[in-house]
């Protein structure tokens, strides 16, 4: 399978005739020869072929950050690709000088990475903000220097261009200093006259992979990718995927998770994941990883299924021109067995808004905190009136072969008061109903004995007058 | 003074094995490796690869020109294994073909039919089957045996440290193509460059001189690419050599896991005797190093764990016995620290499990034990210019360790959900490669006509920033703008029967050959500049800041003139010059001598808050004095420490290598192994010790390499500090690391049953 695809890659317009479903980074690699970019694990978890993509949305061109390693050629058709070629002026820019004075690169290999992303976060924020310039680095590792030198690069440069951004014409006021590079103004232009040649989303049936964000696709199947046809999903050009209708939340299956960390729906109605979901991935992976994918996928440990399910939410399912719902809870039949027909999509998720009285937690627990797939993760969300719990949903991820509903527990805490003893209760029968294994994540005793604490850390959290530590513990 | 590279670093300008510009006609290698652990190989099938478009070629052990040995210590390992495998992992054939997918895919597609032998993969059960790479080594001073006696309190423990994935970010590879007369060139990214050259000659039954290596930076080696970047290079090098085209071969990050070494996991006993002043009188310690299924390096490895088993520490009688086991794991490797952090974790658990005997703090334990001048060494040195009292005493006063240790009682006290705990961690890391004949380095430095200058030394840049280092050198000897000089790729031909990258000694071995080289030239260029300025004398002729200086007085003669005029005059303006680090020797028959050129020290103090409800952990702050002696480079002295030190807590904490019962890594990927990231780092402060000038080192300065990462160390012990905040009556078992796990069982098991992680 072949296809023509053109885009702007850093000052050239590029035309190719590949395989749609190639890596950006092997293009950008091989073909190109653009060798600023790395390979450093090929699964989104080194951050070295960090490449920036920007895009129409809306009349803007918005710019991200991406694992180029994850992302199908085919998905940056009339898009804006920048590698670190594209951000080098004759002298050093601003963020550069910064890594050069602090002593902040070593061996060299990952900083191209670091760079790209730590300038998408420029190009992408009007007003910047210490903490949040270092974590849109929280996708990139770096063996050599153990960061601290790094975060003070970060620091100083946006300490620096804190001064220069006015906000309103930002593009202009980066460019001024150098931080990109002139061409960048005639990219908006540029962008525009891109003829699309080959139609990318394809419904044919000799279709071997469906690829939405890919970021679980391309770390297990790549090579696979290349041998059969592949039908891109992708969200170009889609804005307002996230909606609110009828008392529900609606959620296109191709939201990215940045989509709904940004939507004001959730901002609104689940304001603590805003925070709990930087433990998703990192920025660069939530930036492409789709809700519907991270269903789809049927990952035991699925942070977006496990707190979908506490949303008791419900799927709806298109194939051709028929749809069905399906609630979230039912979808799981066994390790990555799904009750999906072929040719099934899904097309969207709804949810309950929450209502005025209801709590919601997220909690995870991974070996390293930020970046890594947990041990065990578990959610919660129930509506009080006069303490007395009047509904509930628990799910918990990581302790049997499926994202699991606790319905036992669930059902168990429906009626009752908030209490250590109901919540002691809960937990013996939530035990009860999972069936954890020892793997690499941990063994099945330390899951069930975290699964416990993170049952007893929502409730603390939620009702820290009514729960805490020392009664539960 | 920043990294020589770092401009083109943040450009992305900076070329990497894979990033060269490859010639037409590249052919791509890839390893068909065992799936299993231990067995017979019965046969190798090859038939349903060979007809495959685009394959080139299939070798196997039998189409080895030369001897199918790669071992270096001792010779016990094959380039590809011929009648028998003996870890998952281990090459067995090499698949060449135009593009690198197609050679991976059939390199799996190679049936190997295998007949299972038994598999071990823990160190006692290899001593226990008798399983030993190489014989035992015991280490003893005074008397442990009579010692016991004179002590009021005694522990014994068992103490566990696992392994570590090097995880530099560049993957293993290389790339080879034929070179006139039958002689093959290989670019490689290795600490090594003459073990890839002595073992491609071996492979390929060729003369040295017939191999070329140049290294012209590594992205990162940590170790990992001392021993175990020459597989690689070799088999490209026999790819090329057989097919005579160029051929690249590049590991997937998922093959390098697998098929490389890694830090050793030790198992270790002891004994420790103290008496009521809390002075040690005795410790005996014996180690179990998990070598994996070849030598590798790690007898000396053992070697160091043995010279480093007393930490900071004098202790009177010690007698300490090392074993190196064979086992079905991939060879076990040099990494950070070369077996001098397993050696030191001990010793710190062992006080550490004293103090709770004791009801102490440890550091009670720690500052009554520090090793002060003229204390002997286990192994016979004394210690000289030691330091280690004072940076101990200076970190304590910098940073108002009272005050700290109150806040933090204050906070546990007012706290049930959070607690904190603190760990001093002194360290004292001997420099000089154990084995004293690698303690030579050389240089070739050249200096053109227009002025500028060359320098190649056996030293590989790998973010350390030695080229920097180098440059600073010939700069400052030759008293010349640091413009002019310029370091070069690391060349088998231009500097032969080099030493590789290690024992952080680049620096000092590489300098002080640079050194010498520099001095060469300007002998020479200070008796030219006398000719031309018609004076008799050299000795009151000086080169400063480019000028010459005669008497202390400016003269016309600049240094591009010098240079001109020298080389018209037929002076040789190049100099090849070596290094051998003087007055050190270590005789093995005694285990006593004096092994290294000085020691490095150092203390640390780092606090960590752990989240007692979920089991997971933050470090708040590293806090240290550190000797670097005379720093010649601050920020890259600085950098290296702070590096040393994530990677040292990453080893005790997140950082862990995992199998299963048939020997299969399971933490094979960045999504199961994970090291540590921006979130993970605390803030790092590190005071430069004053007035400490190394006679012994580069311009006075102490290497910077390894010691730091022994700080990691302390890590473990802030967690376990917190723990018993949290649960005073535990009795935590020593494993590290200490992974979140670890941290919720340890809370949260039942009193009553035993600790099981």
């Amino acid at each position: 399978m072949k296809a023509e695809i053109n885009f702007i890659c850093n000052n050239s317009e590029i035309e190719a005739s590949v395989h749609p479903g190639l890596s950006l980074l092997d293009f950008l690699r091989k073909e190109l020869r653009l060798t600023g970019t790395k390979e450093g694990c090929r699964e989104g978890d080194c951050g070295a072929c960090t490449i920036l993509i920007g895009e129409y949305i809306g009349k803007d061109i918005i710019y991200h950050s991406v694992n180029s390693c994850l992302l199908p050629i085919g998905d940056v058709f009339g898009k804006h690709v920048v590698t670190i070629e594209g951000l080098n002026n004759n002298e050093l820019n601003a963020v550069q000088k910064s890594f050069v004075e602090e002593g902040a690169s070593q061996c060299g290999f990952c900083t191209p990475g670091f760079i790209v992303s730590l300038t998408g976060y420029f190009l992408s924020n009007k007003k910047f903000n210490v903490n949040h310039a270092i974590e849109s680095m929280d996708g990139n590792v770096c063996r050599c220097t153990g960061h601290f030198s790094i975060i003070k690069a970060a620091q100083s440069s946006t300490k620096f261009l804190s001064k220069i951004s006015s906000g309103k014409n930002h593009l202009n006021d980066l460019m001024k200093v150098g931080i990109i590079p002139e061409y960048f103004s005639s990219i908006k232009e540029r962008l525009g006259e891109l003829k699309q040649k080959t139609a990318l989303t394809q419904t044919d049936s000799t279709i071997k992979f469906i690829i939405a964000g890919g970021t679980d696709l391309f770390v297990q199947k790549w090579e696979d990718i290349l041998d059969g046809k592949v039908n891109l999903l992708s969200s170009n050009g889609i804005s307002n995927l996230i909606k609110e209708e009828n008392k529900k939340c609606i959620i296109g299956a191709r939201a990215s998770v940045t989509d709904l960390i940004e939507s004001k729906i959730i901002r609104k109605y689940l304001p603590s994941l805003t925070e709990k979901l930087k433990l998703f991935g990192s920025l660069p992976i939530r930036n492409r990883a789709t809700i519907g994918g991270n269903i789809i996928n049927a990952s035991p440990i699925a942070d977006i299924t496990s707190i979908l399910l506490a949303l008791n939410s419900t799927l709806y399912l298109k194939q051709k021109k028929t749809e069905r719902t399906l609630p979230l809870k039912d979808l799981y039949k066994g390790y990555k067995k799904l009750d999906l027909k072929k040719d099934e999509l899904i097309d969207r998720i709804s949810f309950p808004l929450p209502a005025e009285n209801s709590y919601f937690s997220f909690e995870k627990v991974s070996k390293r905190t930020y970046l890594d797939i947990a041990s065990v993760n578990s959610s919660v969300y129930l509506e009080v009136d006069k303490n007395q719990i009047t509904e509930i949903h628990l799910s918990a991820g990581g302790v049997a072969p499926i994202p699991l509903y606790l319905k036992y527990s669930s059902e168990f805490l429906l009626g009752k008061e908030i209490s250590s003893e109901n919540i002691h209760e809960a937990v013996n029968i939530a035990l009860s109903e999972i069936a954890p294994i020892s793997d690499v994540r941990g063994s099945k005793e330390y899951k069930a004995l975290l699964l416990r604490q993170l049952i007893f850390a929502h409730f603390i959290t939620l009702f820290p007058e009514k729960v805490n530590i020392k009664e539960i513990a | 003074m920043k990294n020589y590279d770092i401009e083109r670093h943040v450009r992305g300008e900076s070329q990497f094995v894979d990033d060269i510009s490859y010639p037409k006609g590249l052919l791509y290698a890839a390893v068909c490796y065992s799936d299993q652990a231990h067995g017979e190989i019965i046969n190798i099938d090859i038939s349903d690869v060979e007809q495959v478009k685009g394959i080139k070629l299939i070798l196997t052990a039998k189409d080895i020109p030369g001897e199918n040995q790669i071992g270096g210590i001792v010779p016990d390992e094959e380039l590809l294994a011929e009648y028998k495998v003996e870890f998952i992992g281990q090459p067995i054939a090499i698949v060449v073909a135009d593009d690198q997918l197609t050679a991976k895919k059939a390199a799996r597609k190679i049936k190997v039919d295998i007949k299972d032998l038994p598999i071990i993969t823990d160190a006692r059960k290899a001593y226990e089957a008798g399983k030993l790479i190489v014989p035992p080594r015991t280490f003893n001073l005074g008397n442990v045996d009579d010692c016991w006696k004179k002590c009021d309190y005694i522990i014994q423990g068992t103490v566990e440290s696992g392994g570590q994935e090097h995880l530099y970010l560049e993957t293993q590879g290389a790339f080879a193509y034929p070179v006139e007369g039958r002689g093959i060139k290989i670019i490689s990214s290795t600490q090594a460059p003459t073990a890839v050259q002595r073992v491609t000659a071996r492979i390929l039954n060729l003369a040295m001189h017939k191999i070329e290596v140049d290294v012209p930076r590594i992205g990162g080696g940590f170790g990992g690419k001392e021993d175990q970047a020459t597989a690689w290079a070799v088999i490209c090098a026999l790819a090329a050599y057989k097919t005579k085209y160029p051929v690249k071969l590049i590991l997937s990050r998922q093959e390098d896991m697998r098929a490389t070494g890694k830090r050793h996991p030790y198992t270790s006993d002891f004994k420790i005797g103290l008496n009521k002043k809390k002075k040690i009188i005795g410790y005996e310690v014996t180690f179990y190093q998990n070598a994996g299924a070849a030598a590798d390096l790690s007898p000396a490895i053992l070697e160091r764990t043995l010279f480093h088993c007393t930490n900071s520490y004098y202790i009177p009688n010690v007698k300490a016995t090392a074993y190196s086991c064979k086992t079905n794991l991939p060879p076990n490797t040099a990494f950070r620290g070369f077996g001098g952090p397993q050696g030191m974790f001990v010793i710190e658990s062992a006080m550490y499990k004293a103090a709770e005997k004791m009801g102490i703090d440890t550091s009670e334990i720690q500052n009554a034990n520090l090793i002060k001048e003229n204390d002997e060494f286990p192994y016979g040195q004394k210690a000289e210019n030691c330091n280690a009292l004072i940076t101990w005493k200076r970190a304590e006063a910098k940073y108002s360790i009272k005050k700290t240790k109150d806040d933090i009682k204050k906070f546990n006290d007012k706290n049930d959900m959070y607690k904190k705990g603190i760990a001093f961690i002194p360290i004292c890391f001997g420099i000089s490669f154990t084995n004293t004949s690698m303690n030579q380095a050389s240089a070739l430095v050249h200096v053109y006509t227009d002025g500028s200058v060359s320098v190649s030394t056996a030293a590989v840049e790998m973010g350390q920033g030695v080229n920097e280092k180098i440059r600073q050198i010939a700069t400052e000897t030759l008293s010349i703008n640091i413009d002019r000089i310029k370091t070069e790729t690391t060349n088998t031909t231009r500097i032969a029967n080099t030493s590789p990258t290690a024992a952080s000694s680049a620096a000092d071995l590489n300098g002080k050959a640079t050194e010498q080289a520099c001095n060469n030239i300007l002998e020479r260029l200070k008796k030219s500049a006398a000719e031309i300025l018609n004076l008799k004398a050299v000795k009151n002729i000086e080169i400063k800041n480019e000028i010459v200086y005669h008497n202390g007085k400016r003269t016309k003669l600049s240094w591009n003139e010098l240079v001109k005029q020298t080389n018209l005059k037929r002076v040789n303006l190049s100099s090849h010059s070596f290094y051998a680090t003087p007055n050190i020797y270590f005789d093995r028959e005694k285990e006593k001598g004096n092994p290294f050129a000085y020691h490095v020290y150092g203390t640390a103090i780092i606090e960590v808050t752990v989240d007692c409800l979920r089991g997971i952990y933050k470090f708040d702050s590293v806090k240290v004095v550190h000797d670097f002696g005379k720093s010649f480079n601050p920020i890259i002295d600085r950098g290296q420490a702070e590096g040393a030190i994530v990677q040292g807590l990453g080893w005790m904490t997140i950082e862990e290598v995992m199998h299963d019962e048939n020997a299969r890594l399971l933490t094979d990927s960045l999504s199961t192994y994970k090291v540590p990231d921006m979130h993970f780092t605390p803030e790092i402060e590190i005071e430069f010790l004053k007035n400490v000038e190394n006679p012994m080192g580069i311009f006075k300065s102490k290497a910077i390499g390894e010691p730091p990462f022994m700080y990691g160390i302390g890590g473990y012990f802030a967690i376990m500090n917190a723990l018993k905040a949290f649960r005073p009556n535990a009795d935590f078992k020593i494993s590290s690391p200490i992974t979140p796990e670890k941290v919720l069982l340890n809370l949260h098991s039942k009193i009553d049953e035993p600790v099981t992680a």
